[in-house]
C-alpha cells in the first residue's frame, strides 16, 4: 500500500524531468531560430538605447580622447541659447497638429462613402506618404522658390508686388515647413480616421439622422465621440512626430536662415555630425526625449482611462 | 465651391416648387422620391466637386514635376500643364552626366539586401516566439515590446560609432546592417503564425521531422501573406532611406537615389530639369508598388492601431 504512491510519484517525478529536459533542449533549439536577428537588435537597438544615458555624461570625440564630465554636457545645455532657440522651434512646430487633425478627420468623413471611384481618390491622397521627403522637398523647395509656381502666379496675377520667400524668410520658414508636413501627413491620418470611422457602428448615425440632427450636429455630437480612441492615438503621433521634426528641416533648411527652423533633433544631428561633439549631442537627445516620453506616457495613462477601448470591451 | 452650392439649392427648390404647384395630380410618394433623388444627386456631385480639388493638392505637385521633367531648359518655370515641345533631353541628360544607373544600383543592392535580410531573420526569430514553449520568452517578447515606447536619443550616434568599431564606414553592408531585422516585421510574423491552425504543426511532430523542417515545409508556406506585407512596407521605407545612407557612406558615388538627389540637388541646382527628371525616376516605382498593393498597406495600417 505504501509502495504505489511512491511509485506514482517517481513516475510523475521521472515525467517531470523529462519534461523539463525536453524544454531545455526546446529552449536551446528557439534561441538559435533566434539568435541572428537578437544578436542585431542587440547591437544596434537595445545598446544604443541603453549607452545614450553614460554617452551624455563623456566628452565624446572623435579625435580627442574620451573623458568623463559629468552633468558639464547638460549644464552647458541649459546655457545655451542655440538650444532654447531649437526647443521653442520644436514647441512652435506642435501647431501643426491640430489643423492635420482636423483635416484628415474631415477628409476621412469625405472618403468614407460607398461611391464610384472613391479608391481611386484616397490612393492619390495616400501617395504624399509614400514618397520620400528628398522628392518631396525637391517638389516643395520648388514651388516656394522666390521664382517658383506659386510667386510666378502671384505676381502675374498682380496680388502681391514682392516675391514672398516662403523658406528663405526667418519668420516665414518655419511655417513653410509645416505646411509641408502638413501636406504630406493628411493621407496618412486620414488612413486612421477612415479605419475607425469603418469600425463605429452605424445604427446611432442613422438614429440621429432620423431625428432630424443636420449634418453638423451628427459629426459634432455622434461621430467625434465615437472617433475618441483614434483622435487619441493620432494625436499622440503627430504630436510626437512634430517635436521631433527633423527630415523636411535636414532637406530644405538645415535650421536655417538665421536659426529660423532650428529644431532639437536637427541641433542633436548637427552636434554629432557636423562639429562631431558627441557627448553633447547624446545630452540634448536625452533631454528632448525625457520629455517626450513622458509626455507620451501622460497622454497614453489619461486616453486608457477616459478613452481607449471603451467600445472594444 | 460655394456659388455652385447656392445654385444647387436653388435648383432644387424650383423643383420643390414645380412639384408643389402638381401635388394635385401627382401622388405625394412620387413627389417625395424625386425630392429625395435630386437632393442626393447633387450632394453626390458636390462630394465629388470637393474630391477633386483636395487631388489637386495632394497629388497635383507630382503632376506638376512629371510634365516638367519632359520640358526643355527654357521654360522650366513655367506653370503651364501643356508641353509645347515635350522633350527627353532631361532622361538622357540625367542618365549621362549625373551616373543615375550607378545610383540605381545602389539603391536595388540596399533595398533588396534589406528586405531579404529581414523577412528571413523576421521569419526565424518570430517561429519560437508564436510555436515554442522555452525559458525567457515573456522576458525576449517584452523586450521587443519595450523599443517600441523606450526613447532612442542617441540611436544615430552610437549606431555610427559602432558601425565605425566593425570597419563597415562606406561599405553597403554598413548601411544594411542596423536595419537588417526590425521589431515590426518580427512582431507582423509572430501574428501570422500564431494564426496557423495547431493541427499542421502536431501532425509535422508526429511525422518526426525537426524543427528546422517543421519550419521550412510547414510554416513558412503559411506565412505568405504577412511576407508579401512586409515587403512592400521595406521596399519603400528603403527605398526612401536617405539620412543613415548619408552618414555611413562617405563616397557620394555609393548613394543610394533619394540621397544622391539631395547631393546633386546642391551641385547642379541650375539643372532644374535633370533634377526633376531624377526625382521621377526615384518616385515611381514606389508608386507603382502602393498603387498595386494598397489593399494590404491599409489593412496593415488599421491593424496596427487596433493592436
Amino acid at each position: 500500500m505504501m509502495a504505489l504512491p511512491a511509485k506514482i510519484e517517481g513516475v510523475i517525478i521521472m515525467m517531470m524531468e523529462k519534461h523539463k529536459m525536453a524544454k531545455i533542449r526546446k529552449t536551446l533549439v528557439a534561441y538559435m531560430f533566434m539568435a541572428p536577428a537578437l544578436l542585431i537588435l542587440a547591437a544596434f537597438l537595445f545598446y544604443p538605447i541603453i549607452y545614450s544615458l553614460p554617452l551624455a555624461f563623456f566628452d565624446y570625440s572623435i579625435i580627442g580622447e574620451t573623458t568623463y564630465v559629468g552633468w558639464k554636457n547638460f549644464s552647458k545645455a541649459i546655457n545655451d541659447d542655440l538650444f532654447w532657440i531649437a526647443v521653442k522651434n520644436s514647441v512652435l512646430f506642435v501647431l501643426v497638429v491640430p489643423p492635420i487633425q482636423i483635416l484628415s478627420m474631415l477628409l476621412a468623413m469625405l472618403v468614407n462613402r460607398k461611391i464610384r471611384g472613391i479608391n481611386f481618390f484616397r490612393a492619390l491622397y495616400y501617395i504624399p506618404v509614400v514618397t520620400s521627403m528628398i522628392a518631396v522637398s525637391i517638389i516643395w523647395g520648388w514651388i516656394f522658390d522666390p521664382d517658383g509656381v506659386i510667386n510666378t502666379f502671384l505676381l502675374e496675377n498682380h496680388i502681391i508686388k514682392q516675391p514672398i520667400y516662403f523658406l528663405a524668410d526667418k519668420r516665414l520658414a518655419l511655417f513653410s515647413l509645416m505646411f509641408i508636413t502638413l501636406w504630406q501627413g493628411l493621407g496618412y491620418y486620414m488612413m486612421i480616421y477612415l479605419s475607425g470611422l469603418q469600425s463605429v457602428p452605424l445604427d446611432l448615425e442613422e438614429s440621429a439622422m432620423i431625428d432630424g440632427a443636420n449634418k453638423f450636429w451628427t459629426i459634432v455630437k455622434i461621430k467625434v465621440p465615437l472617433l475618441k480612441p483614434f483622435i487619441w492615438f493620432s494625436t499622440l503621433v503627430s504630436v510626437l512626430s512634430a517635436v521631433s521634426v527633423f527630415d523636411v528641416v535636414f532637406v530644405l533648411t538645415e535650421g536655417g536662415p538665421d536659426n529660423g527652423t532650428l529644431v532639437t533633433s536637427y541641433y542633436s544631428y548637427a552636434k554629432a555630425f557636423v562639429d562631431f561633439n558627441f557627448g553633447y549631442s547624446a545630452a540634448i537627445g536625452l533631454l528632448v526625449s525625457i520629455v517626450t516620453t513622458v509626455l507620451s506616457a501622460l497622454v497614453f495613462a489619461y486616453g486608457k482611462k477616459g478613452g481607449m477601448g471603451y467600445y472594444y470591451d | 465651391m460655394a456659388k455652385k452650392e447656392e445654385w444647387v439649392i436653388t435648383m432644387t427648390k424650383n423643383q420643390i416648387t414645380a412639384g408643389s404647384m402638381n401635388t394635385d395630380y401627382l401622388p405625394e410618394r412620387k413627389r417625395l422620391r424625386r425630392k429625395k433623388k435630386i437632393r442626393k444627386f447633387s450632394y453626390t456631385l458636390l462630394t465629388y466637386i470637393a474630391l477633386i480639388l483636395i487631388a489637386l493638392v495632394c497629388a497635383g505637385p507630382f503632376f506638376w514635376i512629371f510634365i516638367t521633367s519632359f520640358k526643355s531648359s527654357q521654360n522650366i518655370y513655367d506653370m503651364s500643364i501643356f508641353i509645347k515641345n515635350p522633350t527627353l533631353d532631361n532622361y538622357i541628360g540625367v542618365f549621362n552626366y549625373m551616373s543615375l544607373p550607378r545610383y540605381i544600383l545602389n539603391t536595388v543592392i540596399i533595398t533588396v539586401g534589406g528586405i531579404v535580410l529581414d523577412v528571413l531573420l523576421a521569419a526565424l526569430c518570430a517561429y519560437p516566439l508564436a510555436c515554442m514553449d522555452f525559458y525567457g520568452k515573456k522576458f525576449i517578447f517584452g523586450a521587443l515590446i519595450s523599443t517600441m515606447i523606450l526613447p532612442n536619443a542617441a540611436g544615430l550616434v552610437v549606431n555610427y560609432l559602432t558601425i565605425k568599431n566593425l570597419g563597415l564606414l562606406d561599405k553597403y553592408f554598413g548601411v544594411i546592417l542596423p536595419s537588417a531585422v526590425t521589431v515590426f516585421s518580427i512582431i507582423l510574423m509572430r501574428q501570422a503564425y500564431l494564426n496557423i491552425p495547431n493541427d499542421l504543426v502536431d501532425a509535422a511532430k508526429i511525422d518526426g521531422a525537426s524543427e528546422l523542417k517543421t519550419w521550412y515545409k510547414i510554416m513558412v508556406p503559411q506565412i505568405k501573406p504577412a511576407v508579401s506585407t512586409i515587403v512592400i512596407f521595406d521596399f519603400i521605407g528603403r527605398w526612401n532611406t536617405f539620412l543613415w545612407p548619408i552618414i555611413v557612406l562617405q563616397n557620394p558615388q555609393k548613394y543610394p537615389l533619394a540621397a544622391a538627389l539631395k547631393y546633386l540637388g546642391g551641385q547642379f541646382n541650375y539643372k532644374f530639369g535633370y533634377i526633376a527628371a531624377g526625382t521621377v525616376i526615384s518616385i515611381i516605382p514606389v508608386i507603382i508598388i502602393f498603387l498595386a498593393f494598397q489593399k494590404y498597406f491599409v489593412n496593415t495600417v488599421a491593424g496596427a492601431i487596433k493592436a
